[in-house]
């Protein structure tokens, strides 16, 4: 039962979050017919699974919420900004619901009352004006609510279509059992007289695919069924279902309404596959379980074969087939176990090619063929595996929009949430962990950083702020962006509180770059009084923190009157990362290929010395500072003579470029990341280590540390404020 | 002075590995022992503590090796074939002792370990749970918790 309500609360996180893109789609003004139709089922599915649990509070909000949906759908009303904030408010109360329900409590009943009874004069109201149609809406009585009545189905347009043929023409069932279904200890039997308690039953069994015994096999189950069924009142086909319900999958299930609307065509008599030969009974899953899929996703009549009658709305009719696919759950340690393994199986071929590079060039050539092919297929493995763990932010940013909502609501303003790049993947964990770090910049942005309606009109803006959320990948990295189009930091206040508090003293000299990282200092607040958004005595040092231990780093760029936004960049955990093996100092280490620009020689450059032995790279007219790996990383304590080394021209985050000088290039190959953390700790201008293929450990460089090693600040504190404040975490 | 898990219970026998680093007995318990290597050569890491000699390979698992000479006072080994590395597993993060070799492997009750002598230095006090004493032998008892690097790099 446990795992049961458990699959059910994951299945409703899913639904909500479709629920939600649907109205974004329509917030965008983007919504078809389908979107509305989709969020019509999340809403119904919701409704289904909480009825079978008895969670009479969601069933209750879900239904009003439904039927604002379906006079959507069915066009008696009309989608306006006012409907619209109306259904953004109402799911965000069945959210809490869920919540709430998830963890065995029920929501204060006055919590919702409004928005419930917002929600139902909405759709009397639509009602009213529309005429008397109201028999498509006949769900409305509150006997139907039954939890026998709400089989967790995943799809809705039908309910409607089956309500015809429902309560007195006859139903047809066919239904012939797979051998699986025996070996489980079902019978046809005792799922007939469970049948017949709901109505009057008619029983003919087809032997016609019964082969004498002499032939054999005998273990394949020959009879099918033959059912015809008058249900009693308010039974539907979802009850008739529900009965076969534990032998989903288990055998060939098909229900037709033998009575049929006008215009209707009559049903098609059986579909093919039902009518299978006993010796096809071997592929028995896999036409089983497509006949049998409908059955959990749309309880329409005729579903099972592509060439539906048309007794049911079309968008259901191609919906399994589209986007229905099929997923599983996992544990993650599963996959972190897989993935782990599939990082050694990969050092492990590393190791086996370079010891047979190794060997005699007389090698045999059948062996190199092999080895490819072993190398292309564990690269292939590897992509696989880590694609499993990859998500889109999309569900991150989607749950980014309520709080957009309630923030504003809350401050008195007036904001809109748009989001860029929600398709881009990031590791599971790094999507979960986001989650605090981005509600609390969201806050601040629409806190802090949105002017107040008013304001906002006063210098020519659009009433209605903007956050935008925006996130891509870039160098090997995945960078998310919260960007309002406020005021901007306001310096002169951040310096005075920042006085005020003893964080500086008053003749310091500071850079706007200087200030706004005081914002990143624990325990500044901006906010004058501690209003109950932003100011949780938690500020920008917390977000950071978390986004530090993620391996992230946060910077902040602000134009006054314009805005602010924040840069969030996070490494791609678990990925294998494409490298330069360089040599420094005897050691190998690895340099990322993707903020490398060029390559020199040595010898190729033009290199002048500035004062203190500081070095900057003549190249096409600009001036690039150059940096000794070697003695960056203290394994020298003086730079190596410039003439005889390795240039690699790195672009860092930000856009700023640097010259990394190595004693030489080795090879440029993938890597696989192995954490220096959970053994040791973190090595500043380490990202991480990995392992040759000769056993050895190489440590991979941190491209963007490099610019501002810990206590060494450097011409890179005057070029580049905004990223100085994240660099001294050492 | 300092808890262990095993001390609450009198009569507690324990199994320790007991190794030398110049020519001193030492010993931490079995239960953090999850196998003892030959030297291979390690990767320096930047930015770390001297006793940290770099970091080891093992099968795919990255770790850190810690040079124990240096560690407790005796100054710096010059790794060799002889040396050997005592794989252990402290908590949750695992870690590699560089010693001169391992010696034994005995049974000793913990509640007979004698605290440790009253000594002025405090690398002592921290270092050492408290001596076994063998025969002839006195065998100190590790605070492997204690010998790792700490999370704030120590510059040595």
């Amino acid at each position: 039962m446990n795992d049961l309500n458990q699959m059910f609360f994951q299945e409703c996180d899913d639904l909500l979050e479709q629920l939600s893109s649907g109205l974004n789609d329509l917030e965008a003004g983007a919504g078809d017919e389908e979107t509305v139709n989709s969020m019509f089922r999340a809403v119904h599915s919701m409704k289904g699974g909480a009825g079978a649990f008895g969670l009479d509070q969601l069933v209750s909000f879900a239904h009003a919420f439904e039927n604002v949906l379906d006079d959507i759908r069915s066009q008696r009303l009309v989608v306006g900004d006012n409907v619209v904030n109306l259904l953004l408010t109402a799911s965000d109360h069945l959210a809490d619901l869920v919540e709430a329900a998830s963890q065995g409590t029920e929501l204060p009943p006055e919590q919702g009352a409004s928005i419930l009874s917002d929600l139902k004069h909405v759709s009397n109201a639509a009602n009213g004006t529309s005429g008397d149609e109201q028999e498509t809406v006949e769900e409305v009585d509150e006997a139907d609510f039954q939890p026998t009545f709400l089989a967790i189905d995943g799809d809705l347009p039908s309910l409607d279509d089956m309500a015809a043929p429902e309560a007195d023409a006859p139903v047809t069932i066919r239904f012939k059992a797979s051998q699986q279904l025996f070996a489980n200890g079902h019978d046809p039997a005792i799922l007939f007289r469970s049948l017949e308690t709901l109505g009057t039953l008619e029983i003919e069994a087809d032997l016609s695919a019964l082969t004498p015994l002499r032939d054999g096999p005998w273990s394949k189950p020959a009879l099918s069924w033959t059912l015809t069924f008058t249900a009693d009142d308010s039974v539907d086909e979802a009850a008739i279902r529900e009965v076969f319900e534990f032998v989903e999958g288990l055998c060939e299930l098909e229900i037709t309404a033998a009575a049929t609307g006008p215009g209707d065509l009559p049903p098609l008599p059986a579909p093919s596959d039902i009518q299978l030969p006993p010796d096809a009974m071997a592929q028995d899953t896999g036409t089983a379980s497509a006949v049998a899929q409908p059955t959990g996703d749309a309880p329409a009549p005729d579903q099972s074969d592509a060439a539906a009658p048309a007794t049911s709305a079309p968008p259901a009719a191609s919906r399994p087939a589209s986007s229905r696919t099929s997923t599983i759950r996992v544990d993650l340690d599963r996959v972190d176990r897989l993935i782990n393994l599939v990082g050694e199986l990969v050092i492990a071929e590393a190791m086996l090619r370079q010891s047979m590079d190794e060997m005699p060039s007389s090698a045999n050539s059948g062996v190199d063929e092999a080895m490819s092919q072993l190398k292309t297929l564990s690269g292939a493995i590897q992509e696989s595996v880590m694609a499993i763990r990859a998500q889109p932010v999309r569900s991150l940013f989607q749950r980014m929009s309520r709080i957009v909502r309630e923030t504003a609501r809350e401050a008195g303003k007036s904001a809109r949430l748009v989001t860029v790049g929600d398709a881009t993947e990031v590791d599971k964990t790094v999507t979960e962990r986001l989650v605090e770090p981005l509600t609390h910049m969201i806050r601040n942005a629409i806190d802090h950083g949105l002017e107040t309606p008013e304001a906002r009109r006063d210098v020519g803006k659009d009433e209605r702020g903007t956050v935008t959320l925006e996130a891509s990948h870039r160098s090997g990295r995945v960078v998310i962006v919260i960007k309002d189009d406020g005021a901007g930091i306001n310096r002169e206040k951040v310096r005075q509180i920042a006085i005020d508090k003893g964080l500086i003293r008053p003749e310091d000299d500071l850079s706007d770059g200087d200030i706004d990282n005081l914002l990143f200092r624990p325990g500044f607040s901006t906010a004058g009084e501690i209003s109950n958004l932003s100011g949780r005595g938690v500020g920008m040092d917390v977000v950071r923190n978390e986004i530090q231990s993620l391996g992230g780093r946060v910077s902040l760029q602000s134009l006054p009157g314009r805005g602010t936004s924040v840069t969030v960049s996070l490494p791609l955990t678990l990925a294998v990362l494409e490298g330069m093996v360089v040599k420094v100092a005897d050691q190998s280490l690895i340099v990322p290929t993707l903020p490398l620009r060029e390559m020199l020689q040595p010898g190729q450059a033009k290199v002048h010395t500035l004062c203190d032995g500081d070095n900057v790279l003549a190249l096409n007219g600009e001036m690039v500072p150059i940096k000794d790996l070697g003695a960056a990383l203290g394994f020298r304590s003086t730079p190596m003579c410039l003439g005889s080394q390795s240039l690699l021209l790195i672009e860092g985050e930000s856009g700023h470029r640097y010259a990394l000088a190595v004693d030489g290039i080795a090879e440029q190959r993938e890597v696989v990341i192995k954490g220096l953390e959970q053994n040791y700790q973190k090595i500043p201008g380490i990202a991480a280590a990995t392992i040759l293929g000769d056993g050895k450990i190489a440590l991979i460089v941190d491209t963007d540390q490099m610019i501002a090693p810990p206590g060494q600040g450097g011409w890179v504190d005057r070029a580049w404020p905004d990223a100085t404040g994240d660099a001294h975490h050492a | 002075m300092h808890d262990t898990e095993t001390e609450t219970r009198a009569a507690n026998r324990v199994e320790i590995v007991c190794f030398t680093v110049e020519d001193q007995d030492f010993s931490i318990e079995i239960s953090h022992v999850l196998e003892i290597r030959g030297w291979t050569s390690t990767t320096t890491l930047p930015h770390a503590p001297a006793f940290v000699v770099g970091m080891m390979n093992l099968r795919g698992t990255v770790l850190p090796v810690v040079d124990l000479s240096l560690r407790l006072g005796f100054g710096k080994t010059e790794p060799g074939k002889r040396h050997v590395i005592i794989i252990a597993q402290i908590d949750d993060k695992i870690v590699g002792f560089l010693v001169d070799a391992v010696s034994d492997i005995i049974t000793v009750d913990e509640a007979e370990m004698q605290a440790t002598p009253d000594v002025s230095s405090s690398r002592t006090q921290a270092f050492i749970r408290g001596v076994h004493s063998l025969d002839d032998k006195l065998v100190r008892a590790i605070d492997v918790r204690e010998v790792l690097p700490q999370e704030a790099p120590l510059s040595a």
